[in-house]
């Protein structure tokens, strides 16, 4: 049973962590290697609102999200305008501002005990003799609501319609006046904003360290390429496979062999399926 | 520069110097034999006799600069088929650890760890790419990224090979000499065989792959077992570096795959520009002994780095390399249009 209740909510912590990845590369194609930069920014920047500006908890969570948007959005209309189109450019790019910002956060000093943000709700229940904390509870509920509300943004919104033109075909959805690159800014934007969600609503859970942006940047990439990227059903398989997979090993084999799930999934599903469990046949072509 | 494209434009033309001695029939001068040998030659003295001339720490830091070279080219190489990696720490930290391993446990010198690391170090590397060499840019760089922080956290995980206290007390070079000097001549070596190797049949089928893989296939060529191939003389070339670096330290430990080797090669090849191998090697030659002069940074290096490379990628796509190439071959005027 604990293996049941554990194995949902590092899955679900594992979909949190890759969502925003896989919206914007499922939009405009842009793998952005600086999201697990991102996300422990957002968490950093949540935690100075509350410690140094000394706004209650809602306030500075809601301007971390916020603040990471529009990060996002400057990084792509700064930056990544320049390069768009040139796959090789925008990797270097995204991925040296990635760890750019994670070393400037490091240099800061910004690691240690006293850096952790607060729960949102204390104490726990037990469910059939399993306890669980509410915060995890809350991470799981979440989880489910960012999808559902994704899912109904991107079906019954303009933006979201303009977000799947795109995804699409570029080309079309210009010839339909749908701007690609404002969209593609807005994609990261968002992709950004998801990524502070989830670290505001997981990293209360433990220490904030600028090294957890590399272990999020690996989650996200590992779950994105064994769903098939731009898939969000196969990145929800993928977390589920990937978490059990995890909370199982730990369980019966050992917690140091952990680590050994992710790159077997990867290698697996390489060699066996590259487009990823639910990665649909034109990704078949482009990736092989 | 609006108002000068309007009545302007650049022109370039090449040298008439350049013109002539492209043919080699037509060299018939001293002069043009020069044009074509000193770009090749003051390079290669001037590294031949640097060691002679820096003593102590900056004899280090160009011994650095050529193994950081080594895994530039390495890079350059892997990229001129269509592979981007931003795992050179993959191949580095096989080497070290080949390399440590033989030396901690069985106590053999650099003359017989150095062969054997290079040669298993690029099996390693080619046989654990060869199931993703299928992917294509983006998704071959993520596995290659995530690939050196997976095997790290494994060997802090399982404790292997020395976990995360690492093999220490390795036996080390002999002779400074002879070490320095084996650092400058595999970097020329390595240099100008890759710069020879990619424009012969085999490096040109190598191009052909990356600009259209479809087309090699249907000329009855294996890509995936080509890719294979590169991959091992990439990574034989990058775990090199690691062994030698290995035996230079006198210790291995988790930090053979850390960031540093992925992102400075990367940085490198982007500042001098990709392509050349050249660019390159001159990337390299630049970056680390600024970046070892800026060594009272700490953290903040890598942060250059990054601030390098997206200053590079972004304001100076083609790289200084191509940059004074032009400027070596080419006037550059102004006409007047209509």
């Amino acid at each position: 049973m604990s293996t049941l209740i554990y194995g949902t909510i590092t899955s679900i912590v594992l979909a949190l962590y890759t969502l925003g990845f896989s919206l914007t590369y499922g939009i405009s194609g842009l793998a952005n290697f600086a999201h697990g930069a991102l996300y422990i920014l957002s968490g950093f920047i949540a935690w100075s609102f509350i410690n140094q500006a000394g706004f209650p908890f809602f306030l500075s969570a809601l301007l971390a999200i916020l603040i990471s948007g529009l990060i996002g959005f400057a990084f792509y209309w700064v930056l990544l305008l320049r390069i768009r189109g040139i796959a090789l450019s925008e990797l270097i790019v995204t991925f040296a501002a990635g760890i750019a910002i994670l070393e400037l956060l490091t240099w800061r000093g910004f690691y240690g005990i006293q850096y952790s943000l607060p729960l949102f709700l204390r104490g726990g229940i037990e469910i059939k003799g399993v306890a669980v904390d509410y915060q995890r509870l809350f991470v799981i509920g979440t989880g489910i609501f960012l999808l559902i509300l994704l899912y109904l943004f991107v079906h019954h919104t303009k933006i979201g319609l303009a977000f799947r033109g795109i995804a699409q075909n570029e080309r079309t959805a210009l010839s339909l006046g749908i701007e690609s690159d404002w969209i593609g800014a807005l994609s990261l934007a968002f992709g950004s904003a998801l990524a502070a969600v989830a670290a505001i609503v997981i990293l209360p859970m433990g220490i904030m360290e600028s090294t957890i942006g590399y272990n999020v940047l690996i989650y996200a990439l590992t779950v994105a390429i064994v769903g098939g990227l731009e898939s969000t059903s196969g990145m929800i398989v993928a977390s589920f496979i990937i978490g059990f997979g995890q909370v199982v090993t730990a369980r019966y084999i050992g917690a140091q062999w952990m680590i050994i799930v992710p790159l077997s999934a990867i290698i697996l599903v390489l060699a066996i399926r590259p487009s990823g469990l639910f990665g649909k046949f034109k990704e078949l072509e482009e990736r092989v | 520069m609006t108002g000068i494209d309007a009545t302007y434009r650049k022109k370039r033309l090449d040298r008439g110097i350049k013109v002539r001695s492209d043919s080699v029939f037509a060299i018939s001068s001293y002069r043009e034999i020069l044009y074509l040998v000193l770009p090749r030659v003051v390079p290669v003295i001037t590294l031949l006799v640097l060691p002679l001339i820096l003593k102590g720490y900056w004899g280090k830091v160009l011994v650095f600069a050529c193994m950081y070279g080594l895994l530039a080219l390495s890079w350059d190489f892997l990229a001129s088929c269509g592979l981007f990696s931003l795992g050179q720490s993959l191949f580095f930290g096989f080497g070290a650890y080949v390399a440590g391993t033989l030396s901690y446990y069985l106590h053999l010198t650099p003359a017989i760890t150095l062969p054997i690391a290079t040669l298993g170090g690029g099996l390693l590397s080619a046989a654990l790419l060869s199931p993703v060499v299928r992917l294509r840019g983006v998704y071959f760089a993520m596995v290659t990224l995530m690939l050196p922080m997976l095997l790290m956290k494994m060997i802090e995980a399982t404790g292997l090979v020395g976990g995360s206290h690492g093999l220490s007390a390795l036996v080390p070079f002999h002779n400074e000499w002879i070490s320095t000097y084996m650092a400058v001549v595999t970097f020329l070596v390595c240099l100008f065989g890759f710069r020879r190797l990619i424009n012969e049949d085999y490096g040109l089928v190598l191009k052909a792959i990356r600009d259209d893989d479809r087309a090699v296939m249907s000329a009855a060529i294996n890509i995936y077992w080509r890719k294979i191939q590169a991959l091992f003389i990439a990574g034989a070339v990058g775990s090199f570096a690691g062994a030698f670096m290995t035996h230079h330290y006198q210790f291995v430990g988790m930090s053979a795959f850390a960031l540093d080797y992925s992102i400075l090669p990367v940085a490198a090849a982007a500042l001098g520009g990709p392509g050349t191998f050249a660019g390159a090697a001159l990337g390299s030659m630049i970056l680390v002994p600024l970046s070892e002069s800026l060594r009272a940074l700490g953290g903040l290096r890598i942060a250059l780095y990054c601030g390098v490379l997206i200053g590079s990628v972004i304001l100076l796509p083609e790289g200084i390399f191509h940059y004074m190439e032009r400027k070596y071959h080419q006037f550059e005027t102004f006409v007047k249009v209509g």
